[in-house]
């Protein structure tokens, strides 16, 4: 974990009110994995004064630079989406635990909204393992107009990416889980990671418990500190995993098992 | 003739910090959490997260939210207890040779004394400070810090005890902190520590609900300074023995008010959410201010406020 003054290389438009931040992050570039988090300060001021939290949405150790993909959905992001090139933010991280992409399945990315960020750094690196699973990307949207550009980000060859969305303007008409039901069918040996909105998430769990698949979630919950110290961003933990009470999204996360977490 | 460096020591009782700067408790764990930004060893002293005898799981979520220059918690005083805490978290602090002061809570003046007596006699505990803004359980809930006769009970308890130094943390939610001060002093305090977060509330205007699921939470950060700055005066006024300053602490500047005032050292807590290294830069603010003012000694500058 390393607090640094981070350049800003590059902020652009990617969607409407989703934004793609290239930071020069050296030190958490080169230590991040997929599913981490950094905490970014947009101002030195103190309205608004928590830094937030956003997930690596893909980063190059080489050239110590790490890419945030946000959505504007408040004063913080707002700031956010005005800096310009050249501006230098307070960035922490890498932080908190990631997918565990160890085990050999065919794997499922399962995104939704600007839950699709985390997916793409996620993509890479299973395509950097020397394995011959398969890699499936489902990615959900409101609409065709927002969820395009995103989904562009995944035109790598070895992913099979499948799109749905809300108004049927671009792929399926309707939800992410009616694809997984038909996507994940043809075999059952599958590994689901998936981030979303917590009703997706919920849904998707509950699917995958129905069939057996395991399968990891990245959660998003208001944080203070970011590194387990001010047990802000507590979720309920499953009653029969261990833990007793409550899970920490930043530290025990964002990413758990889905059996691990109370829905 | 002004030194290199100024001494920044400062004592409580016959306990002395290195110097005046701390971090509150519970927003800086058990010092492992941030020892890759921040060397434990190079503050005062370490203010663990608030220790109870049993774990507490803590309140539902949502716990904390953002509020103008601040932010409301209502974290329900979730920690692993004495036990896990002396076995797990207290050895990194130890041998890292921090000053480790452990923040102690519970629902009776018993619960205190037996956590004090537990505290007493394990190696690498330099202090205790006594969260006091928790419900008295067996007296109808009402929370120590709010009575100064409560305050005064749990404070000699804790005293009789343990050998060790004992501070009492207060809490601004009360009419005249000072009685609640003097209260503490009398029972026995080697110092107190102010102030505890400021009750507050916020709505979402959208759903009409609290923001908190506890509805009621504790407001910290620079919106609380002013009122902090002003408890310490009074309190430093009011009681012989050192007063620390706590309330939105981010900068040197924040720092500096509370010495002024007559704090004889400072804590940082929501500031190190803010910038996980706020203690260090208040540090190096701190010791810049009194070369730059040519004092030699912290103790120039404590209580120096003018007419």
């Amino acid at each position: 974990m390393k607090q640094i003054d981070a350049e800003i290389l590059e902020i652009e438009p990617a969607a409407k009110n989703i934004f793609r931040l290239t930071l020069k992050a050296p030190g958490i570039a080169e230590a991040a994995a997929p599913g981490q988090f950094v905490m970014i300060r947009p101002v030195s001021a103190l309205d608004p004064l928590l830094p937030r939290p956003f997930s690596l949405h893909d980063w190059s150790g080489s050239q110590g630079t790490i890419i945030i993909l946000f959505r504007v959905v408040g004063k913080s992001t707002r700031i956010l989406a005005k800096s310009r090139h050249g501006q230098k933010l307070q960035v922490v991280g890498p932080l908190g635990k990631g997918f565990d992409i160890t085990s050999a399945e065919n794997v499922c990315l399962v995104g939704g909204g600007i839950g699709i960020a985390p997916l793409l750094g996620l993509a890479k690196q299973l395509l950097k393992t020397d394995t011959k699973r398969e890699i499936s990307v489902l990615l959900g949207g409101s609409s065709g107009a927002e969820l395009a550009p995103l989904a562009e980000y995944f035109d790598i060859p070895g992913l099979a990416v499948v799109l749905a969305t809300d108004d049927g303007t671009l792929g399926h008409h309707g939800v992410i889980t009616d694809l997984m039901a038909n996507h994940l069918a043809r075999s059952s040996d599958w590994l689901v990671l998936a981030c979303g909105p917590m009703p997706m998430l919920k849904a998707v769990s509950y699917l995958c418990r129905k069939n057996g698949w395991p399968c990891q979630v990245a959660l998003e919950t208001a944080m203070a500190c970011g590194m387990g110290v001010c047990m802000g961003c507590a979720v309920k933990s499953a009653a029969d995993s261990g833990n007793k009470g409550y899970l920490h999204v930043c530290k025990d996360g964002p990413v758990f098992w889905e059996s691990d977490v109370a829905w | 003739m002004v030194r290199d460096k100024p001494d920044l020591q400062v004592k409580i009782r016959e306990l002395v910090l290195k110097n005046p700067v701390l971090t509150a408790s519970g927003t800086f764990g058990y010092g492992r959490e941030l020892a890759s930004l921040v060397d434990p060893v190079r503050l005062g002293a370490v203010i663990v997260k608030g220790i109870s005898l049993q774990s507490r799981a803590g309140n539902p979520p949502p716990r904390i939210v953002e509020t103008p220059c601040g932010m409301l918690n209502a974290i329900g005083l979730e920690n692993i207890g004495v036990e896990k805490f002396i076995n797990e978290k207290l050895p990194f602090l130890r041998e890292s040779g921090a000053c480790v002061i452990v923040n102690i809570l519970g629902d009776s003046v018993e619960e205190y004394g037996q956590l004090a007596e537990i505290l007493d006699n394990v190696p690498g505990i330099h202090a205790v400070e006594v969260n006091i803004s928790c419900p008295n359980v067996k007296q109808g809930g009402v929370a120590f810090g709010i009575d100064p006769e409560a305050a005064r009970r749990v404070t000699a308890e804790v005293r009789k005890k343990c050998r060790l130094p004992v501070i009492i943390k207060l809490s601004p939610n009360v009419t005249d902190i000072t009685s609640i001060a003097r209260a503490a002093e009398d029972g026995g305090a080697d110092a107190v520590s102010l102030i505890n977060t400021i009750q507050g509330m916020a709505i979402d205007i959208q759903t009409r609900r609290p923001r908190l699921a506890n509805v009621i939470g504790g407001l910290s950060g620079p919106a609380i300074k002013p009122v902090a700055v002003r408890m310490v005066w009074q309190t430093t006024n009011a009681v012989s023995i050192p007063v620390m300053g706590i309330g939105g602490i981010t900068t040197p500047g924040d720092a500096l008010e509370f010495l002024i005032a007559g704090a004889s050292a400072v804590q940082i807590g929501t500031g190190n959410f803010i910038n996980p290294k706020a203690t260090i830069h208040v540090l190096e603010g701190i010791e810049k201010y009194l070369l730059e003012h040519e004092m030699n000694s912290i103790h120039e500058l404590i209580g120096s406020l003018n007419d």
